[in-house]
């Protein structure tokens, strides 16, 4: 028994000396991973390993020592949290007494002891003796580069956890002597240090410890007071990482040095990052003296600082050429932006002489320089809001404020203007400090800013948004101000619209449309503008307004914004779809009935884009409904459409019934469409009644030919539904009935076309949710390509399988929308699209073709690059099909790929010059644009390459830029402009 | 036709800190722009917009090119005083130096016609010159930019090409 138990023991020991015998003696690498790794499993303790090296740590050659040390160094880089107290004592002496071996062993006994810096169990006065040992044994500045590194991370190692107060100048000496980092790696360099590695890891050692301050910042000074660039930056960037160790005490001797260098630098340096580092620095200088703990005798040095830069920017401000406003403005905010008290204090300081300031210039360019400084102030302000509410340091100045901004509002310059919009936006997040007079008056201007057309679109953007802003904030002042002059407006433009279109007050009518449904992002705003806007609806349709359909688009773009704003308040939300989903629904039925003489408006809410547009409104009144509401709704919305139950509809005294799926009449058989907006958009988990029935009703009219729009809209509300239902037996059915609808449709007869649309979008709802059934369905797709028929739809076909919807299928509407469906489409299919291109007849390919680019186009491009290779011919043969489609579909796959497979293009160089100069005088301006997109990305791929063409391409480009279009000659100029600076020195 | 190096090393310390301006931002395409039927004539918006040059190598700082500065941006170019037309194939463009001894005014010029020879189709007459009034020696700057064989030549002049492809490069 005792003889197996000895077996035992000693078998796993044998092992790991072969282990070690592989490693040291066989110069394998391996072993080292396999020891490390049984080490923490525990097979092995560290001491056997210890053991057994034995002989090489002894062996006279030092290259076998040095193995054998690297060996254990290795084991204990990856082990070293296992080690007890005692090991660790015992390895330390070891190591150390190693550093006193041959050079060559050195960097593997570095490596031990970086191992065991980062050992928890470490006793007191070792990480001294540590640093003894290395600082008396090795000359640390001419070790390599790698060594050095490894010295630094053992400091930093220490640093973290330790003091070591005894050695602090020796160590900051070893340390600084490096700084500022100047080294560039060499070529092939096996180590891989890039020299922001080095500068960062300095850095962490230099800036580790408080006690280095009193020699580290005389040479942060030194260093930034030099002419170097680099040595600048990176004297700035440590005295702010610096500042998070540092308190009061150890900047107290040098902030006028510091402050002195950071303002020249700012004042006068050419480069924009030094100024932004010196600003940063500035900051954390702040920051630091403002979160200081003081002793109760200190003085508090944060007043004084402050005061300085206040004294030596002030009067920056004032100067009449204002030369240098911006960098004193910029390191006033950079201190103000670091506390509350220096917000304070500066911006006490500072306003009332920026206040001053607007008044005595006159220009508006350059009150629009003082106000957008005022605007910086203010927002800082706006930061340390929150924190401190006891005191306001702005109220004393908001008379001044507001008259200057009102002025800054009703002055002719649009760039002023600009300016004060975005403050009076600021001054507004102040809690409390606009009166209600202020208030209205801002509103007015704000009215008057978004509607008056003389202004430009930017303006008038800038005032909805701040309208949106502050509405929420104060919706009171809108409901009582805004919102009354708003409903006067539309009522005139309603009698404006009944007398006949005139453009600029219809044009002012829209922006009224846009102002309402910008401010109601409050709950009981909306209760005031959503009726507004649909009574306006109501009005339309009733005949007292003559308005086409962009009129009523308008109203429902409106609509859809609003729905936008409600959808994360609940309440709001519920209130918006139970007014405006019936009252839509209502007018669209009312429209629908076939009357003697249908009135022009009543065919307006039956064209397809005012429909879309429609649907667009009930589709985003409903994504986020509460599952109560939701489930109420179906209720009422889907035997609307089954059993034409209009009882909960306003005004609901209809001239006929509503059937649009048994009646023929063709209006009705529209509606649909809203129908899908609401059952396609509906959660996941709400139930939905009398569904087999619909998916009946709804498979039918997707294959009734006559209107295309109706059954498309029927296909779709099919697919949404499906790709929502549970798999199961139900879901099935569905599928089974679909494929019979399929394949009986396409067979022959007079509603093909419509069939492959179920098929598409039946297909697009099963590729979408990963569905089995959807390989076979794209097969029979794919089959369609050769048909003579159906051949170029299914080729536009695969660009709606790999594209985005914004109806129907989206992840809004809570379809089950799989995230690389893209790429295993690409997976699935093209290897058999590309087959089918060899196969097919000369008369199809090329739908074969626009297929395969509409998926390339669509797929990201990391996925492509790998099958590039392989489809490059395809694609270079596709510029060549005739079909404009192909090649702009084309054009704008390869595009990317100039920039991201240079490498690969590289070989098809000669071919690509050719047709993209060919396609570059197509007669499709879309085509020549894209075409000259590519000969634009062509001077990315290796100058080398596409040197040779240099001449030739700049003559060809004299062409395009004559060309009669404006976005085509954009293009050759800007393309032109790349090929001479090809090669050509300074490019 | 400018002095080499020290003429660029100057301009540093001219203007540091220059006023800077706000840019109009890009046009909005017009639906006629999208007509492929419709022919649009070459503009004064347009050529301004294709002059959108980069002149941090000349003002601010030659090691600086994260922030160029246009020259919109500075007001040395403004589309009032481009002048086309396209039926008489004539374009011509006033630029103001940033201050009346701007020593960078002769290459501001040069570059402007270079970007202009590159960008405008061949049956083009160019015209480039200093806004009258604003530069110390503008008659002589203005001879100097209307010589072809000047402007041709200090397109043979390595360094001065370099500058000039600096301020022309959109991607530095």
């Amino acid at each position: 028994m005792a003889a197996v138990a000895a077996l035992e023991a000693e078998a796993p020991t044998g092992a790991l000396w072969g282990l070690v015998q592989d490693f040291v003696m066989g110069q394998q690498e391996g072993p080292a991973g396999q020891v490390a790794a049984d080490v923490k499993s525990g097979n092995y303790t560290v001491l056997q390993v210890v053991e057994a090296l034995g002989s090489s740590l002894e062996n006279p050659e030092p290259r076998t020592r040095a193995r054998g040390i690297q060996l254990l160094s290795q084991v204990l880089l990856q082990c070293h949290s296992l080690l007890l107290e005692k090991e660790v004592v015992h390895l330390i002496l070891f190591y150390e007494n190693r550093l006193k071996d041959h050079h060559l062993v050195i960097p593997s006994v570095l490596q031990g002891l970086k191992a065991l810096s980062l050992c928890v169990a470490l006793s007191p006065g070792l990480a001294v003796s540590v640093l003894k040992a290395i600082f008396q044994e090795v000359h640390v500045q001419s070790l390599p580069q790698v060594d050095r590194h490894t010295v630094y991370s053992i400091i930093t190692n220490f640093m973290r956890t330790r003091e070591e107060g005894p050695f602090v100048e020796e160590l900051f000496e070893v340390t600084s002597c490096y700084f500022p980092i100047d080294f560039t790696p060499p070529p092939n360099d096996p180590h891989g240090i890039q020299r922001e590695d080095l500068i960062l890891s300095l850095r962490a050692v230099l800036a580790s410890t408080p006690r280095f301050a009193e020699f580290l910042l005389p040479l942060l000074i030194e260093k930034v007071d030099s002419e170097i660039l680099s040595a600048k930056l990176d004297s700035l960037q440590t005295l702010n990482a610096c500042c998070a160790v540092y308190g009061q005490n150890e900047l107290k001797d040098f902030l006028p040095s510091l402050w002195a260098s950071i303002r020249r630098e700012v004042f006068q340096t050419a480069s924009e990052r030094v100024e932004a580092e010196g600003l940063a620095a500035l900051h954390s200088l702040t920051a630091c003296l403002s979160r200081s703990v003081l002793r109760a005798d200190a003085e508090d040095l944060l007043d004084s600082f402050l005061s300085n830069i206040l004294q030596d920017c002030r009067h920056h401000l004032c100067e009449p050429d204002m030369k240098l406003v911006w960098p004193s403005a910029k390191l006033l905010q950079a201190a103000a932006g670091a506390s509350t008290r220096a917000c304070d204090h500066i911006t006490s300081s500072v306003l009332p002489l920026l206040l001053d300031q607007f008044h005595k210039h006159s220009q508006s360019n350059q009150r629009r320089t003082i106000l957008e400084m005022i605007l910086g102030f203010l927002k800082l302000q706006q930061k340390w809001n929150s924190e401190d509410k006891d005191e306001r340091p702005l109220s004393g100045f908001k008379d001044q404020l507001c008259s200057l901004v009102f002025m800054a509002l009703t002055d002719p310059s649009i760039q002023l203007q600009l300016v004060g919009i975005r403050t009076l936006t600021v001054l507004g997040a102040q809690p409390d400090l606009l009166s209600a007079g202020d208030l209205e008056l801002a509103v007015g201007h704000l009215h008057r800013l978004s509607l008056v057309e003389e202004n430009p679109q930017s303006c008038r953007m800038a005032a909805l948004e701040a309208s949106e802003a502050l509405a929420s904030l104060y919706p009171a002042a809108f409901s009582s101000h805004l919102v009354p002059k708003l409903a006067e407006e539309l009522r005139r433009g309603e009698s404006d619209l009944a007398r006949g279109d005139e453009p600029t007050k219809c044009s002012r009518h829209l922006r009224c449309l846009q102002a309402l449904s910008a401010v109601s992002t409050h709950p009981s705003i909306v209760k005031e503008t959503l009726p507004l806007l649909l009574q306006h609806l109501w009005q339309v349709n009733r005949g007292n307004a003559v308005a086409g359909s962009t009129e009523v688009i308008a109203v429902c773009q409106s609509l859809q914004q609003v729905a936008e704003k409600c959808q994360q308040d609940p309440e709001s939300c519920g209130y918006f779809h139970e007014t405006a989903v019936p009252c839509l629904l209502a007018l669209a039925v009312q429209a629908s009935m076939a009357e003697k003489e249908p009135s022009v408006l009543r065919k307006v809410l039956l064209e397809d884009e005012v429909l879309a547009a429609m649907v667009s409104v009930i589709s985003t009144a409903t994504t986020h409904l509460s599952p109560e509401l939701a489930a109420q709704s179906v209720a009422r919305i889907v035997p609307l459409f089954l059993d034409g139950n209009t009882s909960f509809l306003p005004e609901n005294s209809f001239p006929s019934r509503f059937q649009p799926f048994q009646d023929g009449s063709s209006g009705q058989r529209r509606l649909v469409a809203l129908l899908m907006a609401f059952v396609c958009s509906l959660p996941r988990n709400v139930e939905i009644p009398q569904l087999n029935q619909l998916m009946r009703e709804l498979l039918e009219l997707s294959c009734c030919h006559g209107c295309h729009f109706s059954s498309t809209a029927a296909a779709k509300c099919f697919a949404g539904l499906l790709n929502k239902h549970p798999a199961g037996q139900q879901l099935d059915e569905f599928l089974q009935l679909a494929m019979d609808t399929v394949e009986s449709g396409l067979s022959s007869g007079p509603s093909r076309s419509q069939t492959f649309t179920l098929l598409l979008w039946v297909t697009k709802a099963l590729v979408l949710r990963y569905h089995p059934l959807s390989s076979c369905l794209t097969a029979r797709l794919m089959g369609l390509l050769s048909d003579p028929e159906l051949g170029p739809a299914a080729a536009d076909g695969f660009s709606l399988l790999m594209s985005d919807c914004t109806d129907v299928l989206t992840r809004a509407g809570h379809a089950e929308v799989r995230i690389m469906f893209r790429q295993r489409f690409f997976t699935d299919n093209v290897p058999a699209l590309v087959q089918g291109f060899h196969a097919a007849p000369q008369d199809v390919k090329p739908n074969y073709l626009k297929g395969l680019s509409h998926v390339l186009n669509r797929l990201p491009k990391p996925v492509l690059l790998p099958e590039l290779p392989t489809l490059l011919s395809l694609l270079l043969e596709a510029l060549s099909c005739p079909d404009s489609v192909v090649q702009l579909s084309t054009l704008s796959c390869l595009q990317p790929l100039l920039l991201e497979a240079p490498q690969v293009m590289s070989l098809h160089v000669d071919t690509l010059v050719t047709k993209f100069l060919n396609l570059s005088s197509s007669p499709s301006m879309a085509v020549r644009i894209a075409a000259l997109q590519c000969v634009h990305a062509l001077t990315r791929l290796p100058t080398p390459v596409v040197l040779p063409y240099k001449a030739q391409m700049i003559r060809a480009l004299a062409k395009p830029l004559d060309d009669k279009k404006r976005l085509v000659r954009k293009e050759a100029v800007s393309a032109r402009g790349e090929w001479f600076l090809l090669g050509s020195p300074g490019s | 036709m400018v002095g080499g190096g020290s003429g660029v090393g100057s301009g540093l310390l001219e203007n540091a800190n220059p006023l800077i301006y706000e840019r109009s931002g890009e046009r909005p395409v017009t639906a006629g722009e999208e007509d492929e039927q419709v022919p649009d004539s070459i503009d004064a918006r347009e050529i301004f917009e294709s002059l959108f040059l980069h002149l941090t190598h000349l003002i601010r700082s030659i090691n600086d090119p994260e922030h160029p500065l246009t020259l919109e941006e500075l007001n040395v170019v403004e589309q009032v005083r481009v002048q086309v037309s396209d039926p008489e194939s004539t374009v011509a463009v006033a630029f103001t130096p940033t201050i009346p001894h701007c020593s960078m005014a002769t290459l501001i010029g040069l570059s402007i016609k270079v970007k202009l020879l590159r960008s405008l189709p061949q049956r083009f007459k160019m015209d480039v010159h200093i806004t009258p009034g604003t530069h110390a020696s503008e008659h002589a700057v203005n001879k100097q930019l209307a010589d072809k064989e000047r402007v041709a030549a200090a397109l043979e002049n390595t360094h001065l090409l370099e500058v000039v492809n600096q301020c022309l490069s959109a991607r530095s």
